[in-house]
């Protein structure tokens, strides 16, 4: 009798899920819900849902409804793998997006690949991914920092000082930051990569005054690493901080009390405050009716960051992608992803690069005040990410699998 | 001058970190054995005593201060009150117990204040001396953690509660027969570890980012100086974070974090390979000698 029952039931599972799958796309999402990164992520979820539900009032794609599964990946990487396999093996979903930390990212990235799983990373990070079958909206470095580093020294002088966090982020974008400093002129006073688990930097806080930089370069991550800030504002190191990670993701200078982060620049591709600096044009009508829409459906979002505008972004092309090629086969959606496929998005349009498969970006400085308040002193305007491409990256006539840095290239 | 002021701001940091961090555990751990997993958590709840009591009731800082400090002593008592009292004499069920109220306390701390709270400006001003800058807040937590240790070795050294105490842990069922309230004096030093504890957090609260994990931070450090600090914590414990400090400023400041924080872990090895009874044993035998 028991066998008998649960036979029906599986049966009937089966059947349903089956008939689901077939008027659905579904989109499996990975990203921390709790957890070290839970801050900055939160916002980036929120914005798939937000980007869903609005494709799905205006009647989905190809007739089909858009369905997220979604697990939270708790900032742990063992996680990240598990709920990968699952979402590719289990709930078959048609494309993936997730991951805020490089090291979540690339502990998944070997599986999409294996499996043949479109996947978009959509956060800021270190660059260099060449992956035929991954796809990255978030910004680089060659947009953040061949922005932001030139900028700096052309303002404050040429000798740069990089504390970077110790593993595969803080690394690559130290050797970007190196590379960039070296084109322009300048000089590396100093380099220190600090563990993940470091809190207390008075130590670190001499050194950078022995070496007397111009410019700081903080490339640090978590939450034990932002204890930085409000210890070296504490010590009066009062150098000019530059990064790319600050205030764009987890709105440091909203949640520590002022004045930690005075003197701080940071190039992001959008934060909600871009409507209330920029008081008119493209980007306050866009910003501002991003920020609108979403807090119609979010109203309590402590902030709306720009990781969050990259997820929106992400779930946007893929649909026209997908509306493109007629189907949801990886191969076919990456193949009308790498047909210039672009989204008028809360910061103006993204298009991805066929060679690359990373999105331009507007770029805007953004500068810290003592009160933490925010200025916009400068504005990019479509900056390509230009590095790989040029350095032999071609993923529309040649597949490629492979993370490259400044130090190990593409192959020609 | 500077050099040598700067060795000693230096030293002086490492030595108060260390101290602070360890200084709840050395009642808990060092004295009562119990295998305190949460000691972290103790700190936490220091901290956010104080943050949420500043930002909140918008309290003066060393108000704010006592504010958490008090917080953590009511929370240790209850602690002690329903779950550590049947765990005193059972060090391996207290590691799974206290393990658990640790996961309890940071979740309920995130699911309470969410993933990150605001922090508290760093109080006092900052110095210069030559081409560095100190913060004076910095240098008063130097002497405030060697202040507070001399406090708790005289209360557990020199006063009659400290000789009761001892005692009590020492050997509880002679200390009940000759009439010690042998359950009071438990809670009472539990309620001083958890205070202490207490402490650190609402010192480091205004330096740190408030988050629920802020605890995790002190947890490792707290254990190494403890363990080095051997049989007897207030003896050991000043020369056990004088020696892991020396060893991780000089190795951080020849070579870089990552070989600091591998150099203090190795030292320990070592200490505890050739000290097992650590620095307090160190001690006492040559003092009987």
């Amino acid at each position: 009798m028991k066998k008998i029952i649960i036979f029906l039931i599986s049966s009937f599972l089966i059947v349903f899920s089956g008939a689901k799958a077939a008027d659905t796309i579904k989109l499996g999402i990975l990203e921390d819900e709790t957890g070290n990164f839970a801050i900055a992520v939160v916002p980036k979820i929120h914005a798939y849902e937000l980007a869903v539900k609005e494709i799905n009032a205006a009647g989905g794609v190809l007739g089909k409804k858009l369905e997220i599964v979604r697990y939270d990946t708790q900032s742990d990487n063992r996680r990240f793998q598990e709920f990968a396999r699952r979402l590719i093996k289990k709930d078959k979903v048609d494309v993936v997006f997730g991951a805020f930390s490089s090291a979540s990212r690339e502990s998944i990235r070997g599986i999409m690949e294996k499996n043949k799983m479109l996947y978009f990373y959509n956060n800021q990070y270190e660059g260099g991914v060449c992956s035929k079958t991954t796809f990255m909206t978030g910004a680089v470095p060659e947009q953040q920092f061949s922005t932001l580093v030139p900028w700096m020294m052309e303002k404050y002088g040429k000798n740069v000082y990089t504390i970077a966090a110790d593993y595969n982020f803080g690394q690559i974008s130290a050797e970007w930051v190196r590379q960039i400093v070296k084109e322009a002129g300048g000089t590396m006073v100093g380099e220190e990569f600090i563990p993940l688990d470091v809190s207390q930097y008075s130590q670190t806080i001499q050194k950078i005054q022995k070496a007397k930089p111009d410019v700081l370069m903080t490339l640090l991550v978590g939450a034990k690493q932002a204890s930085f800030y409000e210890q070296q504002a504490s010590a009066g190191l009062n150098i000019p901080m530059a990064t790319s990670i600050n205030v764009g993701q987890a709105y440091e200078h909203r949640r520590f009390a002022p004045p930690a982060l005075e003197n701080m620049f940071v190039t992001v591709n959008y934060i909600e405050e871009v409507h209330d600096v920029i008081k008119s044009g493209e980007f306050h009508d866009k910003s501002k009716d991003y920020v609108k829409r979403f807090r119609a459906l979010y109203p309590n979002e402590p902030y709306i960051n720009m990781e969050s505008a990259n997820a929106y972004n992400a779930i946007y092309m893929y649909s026209k992608a997908v509306e493109k090629a007629g189907s949801t086969d990886t191969m076919k959606v990456v193949k009308a992803l790498e047909s210039g496929i672009s989204h008028d998005g809360p910061s103006g349009v993204v298009t991805m690069d066929p060679k690359s498969h990373h999105g331009s970006h507007t770029i805007f400085l953004v500068k810290v005040g003592k009160g933490h308040e925010v200025t916009i002193p400068k504005i990019w305007k479509d900056i390509q990410p230009y590095w790989l491409g040029e350095s032999g990256c071609d993923l529309a006539n040649k597949d490629d699998y492979s993370q490259y840095t400044p130090s190990n290239p593409p192959k020609n | 001058m500077v050099f040598l002021f700067n060795i000693f701001y230096q030293l002086g940091d490492s030595l108060a970190f260390l101290l602070l961090a360890a200084i709840g555990l050395a009642v808990i751990f060092g004295m009562m054995k119990i295998i305190n997993l949460a000691h972290g958590e103790f700190i936490t709840v220091g901290a956010y005593g104080t943050v949420v009591s500043g930002k909140v009731l918008n309290l003066p800082l060393p108000i704010a201060m006592a504010f958490g400090v008090l917080v953590t002593v009511i929370f240790g008592l209850i602690l002690e009150k329903f779950i550590i009292r049947y765990l005193y004499g059972r060090p391996l069920d207290s590691v799974v117990a206290t393990w658990g109220i640790s996961l309890i306390v940071s979740q309920s701390f995130l699911v309470i204040f969410g993933p990150s709270y605001e922090g508290l400006q760093t109080p006092m001003g900052n110095f210069q001396l030559g081409e560095f800058s100190y913060s004076e807040y910095r240098i008063f937590l130097i002497f405030f953690a060697l202040f507070l240790l001399s406090l708790l070795y005289y209360l557990f050294m020199k006063t009659s509660f400290g000789t009761l105490a001892r005692a009590t842990i020492e050997n509880p069922s002679i200390s009940s027969s000759m009439g010690v309230d042998v359950k009071s004096v438990y809670t009472a030093t539990f309620a001083i570890g958890a205070g202490l504890a207490g402490v650190t957090g609402a010192l480091y609260a205004p330096t740190m980012t408030i988050v629920p994990s802020i605890g995790q931070a002190f947890i490792v450090s707290a254990f190494i100086t403890v363990v080095t600090a051997g049989a007897s914590p207030f003896v050991g414990l000043v020369p056990a974070a004088a020696f892991l400090g020396t060893v991780q400023t000089s190795v951080t400041f020849f070579y870089k974090s990552t070989i600091g924080l591998i150099a203090i872990l190795c030292a320990v090895i070592l200490i505890i390979r050739y000290l097992p009874n650590g620095f307090s044993g160190l001690i006492l035998k040559t003092r009987s000698k």
